[in-house]
C-alpha cells in the first residue's frame, strides 16, 4: 500500500483547531474560576459565559484502548474536545452544565479517578523507569502507583494545607521535576560503575568519558586502553555510563530510592525552591516499596498536621526549622544529610540560634 | 498472541484505586506481540531488580537527526518483541488541546505501526510514542506528517516547546502562552530536528508567577508572565470573601512577602509600588484581585535537573519585556542568547553551567542586556571584581 507524501518542518497543528467554541469565543477574556468539588472547576467569563472542567488522574503511560474510551467520552459529554493537564491529568472541557452529572456518574461507573484540584495531591510527575529507560536504577510507574493507592483519598477527597506536588525519577538525571517537587523519590546508585575494558577499547571515546566525570575521579588506563576509576572521589553520578556503556553503574542489590522535600516551583509568598535531602536510602521492593510508600505517607500527614493553612511543605519547613522537621517525622539525621558537594558551604549553619 | 508470560509482580500493581500502568500494557499485549515481551520483559525487571534496556542507537527518519529516540532489549531473544522498542516524540499542540477526532488518528496510526503503548505527555511534553521497529520508522513518519503532525526534538538540539494553558482557561495568563509557543515552535524547526547545539535546549512558557509548566526549574528559558502598574481590586468582591468566611488578615494580608496589603474590615488596599507579583493574593482571591493592565513577561535563563554538578534555578535576565506578535523582539534575544552558548560551550554543558563558567557579565553584553538590580537576590559579597577596558573609558 503506498504511503502518503511525508512533510518535514511544519511544526505541530495550530492549537486553535483544537479550542471549544466557548475558549475561542473568550479566549483570555476569563473572568474567574472555582473548585467546585476536588474534580471540577467552573470557568466564567467576563462575557458570563461558563466553562466546566473534570480533571482525572491517568497512569500517564496509556494504551491506545484507554485514549479511544477518553474520546469517546469526551464525544459524548463534551463534543469531542479534551485537554491534558502539565501533570498527566486528562482535563473533559465541558460548555453544556447539564453533562456534567451524566459525565461524573460514567466515569464512576467506569472507575476513573476523579480529583486533583485545589489544595490537595494531584497527579505525579514520573519518568520512564524500568518500562523504557536504559538509565532507571528503579521503577517510576510501579513507585507512582503504590504511593497513589495509599495516598488515594488526598487526591479525590481530603484537604492540605496547600497542593502538595509528588513526583518520582528514576535516576539522577531526574527527568522529572523532582529537583523542585514538595515530597519526591530519586532513585540513586551506591557503589562504584564496573568496567568491561574490552569493551570500552571497542566502544568509547576515551578523552569524552573522563571529561564526562564531575569529580574528575576517571584516570586513563593505557595498559588496558580502557580507563580506571578512583573509588574515593566517584559520587555514583553514573554521566560515564551515559556516554560509555560499558561502564556500568547497576548493581540491583545496591540500588535504590531515597526522599527529598520542600522543592516548589512558583513564585507564590516565597520563592521558587529546591527539594532537600529527607531519607538518604530505601532498598528496592518491587513490586510495592511499603517502606517508601509509608515514609511519603508519614512525611505528608507531618506535614498536614502541623503547617498553617496556604503553606507548601517547605515553607512550612523553613518556618519551623529542619531541625524540628526531623524531630516531629522521627527521620533520622545522617551523614549523607550533610552536604560535601557544590552547594555544601552555604547550607552548614552559620548562628548559634536553633532548635533542639 | 498475548498472555504469552505470567507476571505475578506486575498483577499487585493492577490492585488498589489509582489507574495501573500494568493494565494499560496488558490492554495493548492483546493486541501486539510487542507489548506483550514489554510486559514480559518487566516482570523480569521487577523479579530482578534491574532494567534491560540498551543505549540509544542512532535511528531517525530521513532529513531529521531527533525525534526518534533509539531503544533496543538487551535481551533480545528471550524478549523478540523488543528487539527494537524506539520511541518516537510527536510535538503536541500548545497547551495539551486535542480533539477525540485527533486523537483517534494518532492511536489508528499508532495500532498500524507500533506497540499501542503511549506516555500523555513525555517530560518536556511531547506525546509520546512508545515502542516500534527500525524498519516501520519512514512510515510513521509519512503517516503523521502528511495529517499534519511533526516529530518533536531529542539530542543536542531545541526541545520541542511547551506551555501552560494559558489564555485558553485561565484569568491570569499575562501573554498568549499558547500563541508563543507554537510561533517559537516554528520558528526553531531547524534548530529542533536537527542536532547542532552544544547540549539540549528547553523553552518552557508560564503565563504567571504560578508556572504551571515549571519553566523556571525545566527551562534553559523561562518565560513567566507578569505585569506593571496597580493590582486591581474589587471591593465588592473583597467583602463577599469576608463574608463567605475567609480570613483575610491570616490568609491573605500576614502571607503577603512583601507586607505591602492592608485591610480595615471594609477596604482591601495594597502598596504596588511595594507588591512583588507573587500572586498569592490574586490566586486566593480570585473573584477580586487581577494582575495590572500592562501585561508582558519576565525572562529568565539556566534551569536543569542535577546532571552533572547540581540542579540550577533560571536567573532573571530581562524582568519585563512585551509579549505581543510577531514576538520579533524576543525572538533575537533568544537568537543572541543561543548564539553566545553555541560559540563558547563545551560538548555537553548547558546554557546556565556555561554562564556559571564564564560569569554574567559576558552572557549579558553578548545579548546586549545591561546589569539591573532586579537579576540578582544580593550584590557580591566579595572583594574580587573585574574590570573591562570599557569601564575606564568613561
Amino acid at each position: 500500500m503506498a504511503l502518503p507524501q511525508r512533510q518535514t518542518d511544519i511544526g505541530p497543528p495550530k492549537y486553535d483547531q483544537f479550542l471549544p467554541p466557548i475558549i475561542k469565543k473568550n479566549y483570555g477574556k476569563w473572568k474567574y474560576h472555582e473548585v467546585l468539588t476536588p474534580g471540577t472547576m467552573v470557568h466564567v467569563a467576563e462575557s458570563g459565559d461558563k466553562l466546566y472542567t473534570v480533571r482525572v488522574g491517568s497512569p500517564r503511560l496509556l494504551s491506545t484502548e484507554t485514549i479511544r474510551e477518553i474520546c469517546d467520552l469526551a464525544e459524548k459529554y463534551c463534543d469531542g474536545y479534551l485537554r491534558f493537564t502539565t501533570r498527566n491529568n486528562v482535563e473533559f472541557l465541558v460548555s453544556d452544565k447539564s453533562k456534567m452529572d451524566p459525565l461524573l456518574a460514567e466515569l464512576k461507573v467506569k472507575k476513573y479517578s476523579v480529583g486533583g484540584i485545589g489544595p490537595r495531591v494531584s497527579n505525579v510527575i514520573h519518568t520512564q523507569g524500568w518500562v523504557h529507560c536504559h538509565s532507571a536504577c528503579t521503577d517510576a510507574s510501579g513507585l507512582v502507583k503504590a504511593m497513589m493507592d495509599e495516598l488515594y483519598d488526598y487526591f479525590t477527597t481530603k484537604e492540605l494545607p496547600n497542593k502538595v506536588r509528588l513526583a518520582v525519577a528514576c535516576c539522577v538525571n531526574m527527568c522529572g521535576a523532582v529537583h523542585c517537587s514538595d515530597i519526591a523519590i530519586v532513585a540513586v546508585h551506591r557503589k562504584v560503575p564496573t568496567i568491561n575494558d574490552e569493551m570500552v577499547t571497542k566502544t568509547c571515546e576515551i578523552p569524552t568519558t573522563i571529561a564526562s566525570c564531575p569529580t574528575s575521579a576517571i584516570r586513563p588506563n593505557p595498559a588496558k586502553k580502557s580507563v580506571t576509576i578512583n573509588e574515593e572521589k566517584c559520587m555514583y553520578c553514573g554521566n560515564c555510563f551515559t556516554v560509555c556503556p560499558p561502564i556500568d553503574i547497576h548493581n540491583p542489590e545496591e540500588d535504590g530510592v531515597a526522599i527529598v522535600v520542600g522543592g516548589k516551583i512558583g513564585s507564590l509568598r516565597t520563592d521558587p525552591k529546591f527539594s532537600k535531602l529527607a531519607i538518604p536510602f530505601f532498598y528496592n521492593e518491587p513490586p510495592r516499596w511499603p517502606k517508601v510508600v509509608a515514609a511519603i505517607k508519614n512525611i505528608l500527614e507531618t506535614y498536614a498536621k502541623h503547617a498553617k493553612k496556604h503553606e507548601r511543605v517547605g515553607e512550612w519547613i523553613e518556618r519551623i526549622g529542619w531541625e524540628r522537621f526531623f524531630k516531629l517525622t522521627g527521620i533520622p539525621f545522617t551523614f549523607q544529610h550533610i552536604d560535601d558537594f557544590t552547594f555544601a558551604r552555604d547550607t552548614f549553619r552559620t548562628s548559634a540560634a536553633f532548635k533542639y | 498472541m498475548s498472555g504469552k508470560y505470567k507476571t505475578p509482580m506486575l498483577d499487585e500493581l493492577e490492585k488498589g484505586p489509582w489507574p495501573s500502568f500494568v493494565t494499560e500494557i496488558k490492554k495493548a499485549a492483546k493486541k501486539s506481540p510487542m507489548a506483550d515481551d514489554e510486559l514480559g520483559q518487566l516482570e523480569k525487571s521487577y523479579v530482578t531488580k534491574r532494567g534491560y534496556w540498551k543505549h540509544g542507537g542512532i535511528v531517525g527518519v530521513l532529513g531529521y537527526g531527533g525525534g526518534v529516540i533509539g531503544r533496543y532489549s538487551s535481551l533480545p531473544e528471550e524478549f523478540p518483541g523488543v528487539a527494537h522498542f524506539h520511541t518516537i516524540r510527536i510535538n503536541q499542540t500548545s497547551g495539551f488541546f486535542y480533539t477525540a477526532k485527533a486523537l483517534r488518528e494518532i492511536c489508528d496510526i499508532w495500532d498500524k505501526y507500533g506497540s499501542g503503548l503511549t506516555n500523555l505527555h513525555g517530560s518536556t511534553g511531547d506525546l509520546v510514542l512508545l515502542g516500534t521497529k527500525t524498519q516501520n520508522l519512514e512510515a510513521i513518519f509519512a503517516e503523521y506528517s502528511s495529517r499534519g503532525w511533526d516529530l518533536g526534538g531529542s539530542g543536542s538540539a531545541m526541545r520541542t516547546p511547551s506551555c501552560c494553558v494559558g489564555p485558553g482557561r485561565c484569568e491570569w495568563s499575562n501573554y498568549d502562552t499558547l500563541d508563543l509557543t507554537y510561533n517559537l515552535t516554528q520558528e526553531f524547526q531547524d534548530e529542533l530536528h536537527r542536532p547542532a547545539y552544544p547540549y539540549k535546549f528547553k523553552i518552557k512558557a508560564s503565563g504567571c508567577a504560578c508556572d504551571c509548566v515549571a519553566s523556571i526549574a525545566r527551562a534553559d528559558l523561562s518565560i513567566i508572565g507578569t505585569w506593571k502598574g496597580d493590582i486591581q481590586i474589587d471591593q465588592t468582591e473583597v467583602k463577599k470573601y469576608a463574608d463567605s468566611g475567609m480570613n483575610i488578615k491570616a490568609e491573605i494580608i500576614d502571607m503577603c512577602p512583601t507586607n505591602c496589603m492592608a485591610y480595615d474590615g471594609k477596604t482591601l488596599r495594597i502598596d504596588n509600588a511595594e507588591c512583588n507579583r507573587c500572586m498569592h493574593c490574586i490566586a486566593k482571591m480570585t473573584k477580586a484581585l487581577r494582575p495590572g493592565k500592562e501585561r508582558g513577561a519576565t525572562i529568565l535563563v539556566g534551569s536543569k535537573a542535577p546532571i552533572v554538578v547540581g540542579s540550577l534555578l533560571s536567573w532573571v535576565i530581562v524582568p519585563f519585556i512585551k509579549v505581543e506578535p510577531p514576538y520579533t523582539e524576543l525572538k533575537n534575544l533568544i537568537r543572541k542568547m543561543i548564539e553566545w552558548w553555541d560559540d563558547n560551550a563545551k560538548p555537553r554543558e548547558r546554557i546556565g553551567e556555561l554562564i556559571e563558567t564564564k560569569g554574567m557579565r559576558p552572557f549579558l553584553e553578548a545579548i546586549g542586556v545591561p546589569p539591573q538590580p532586579q537579576q540578582v537576590k544580593e550584590p557580591r559579597k566579595d572583594p574580587f571584581f573585574f574590570w573591562s577596558e570599557s569601564d575606564f573609558k568613561k
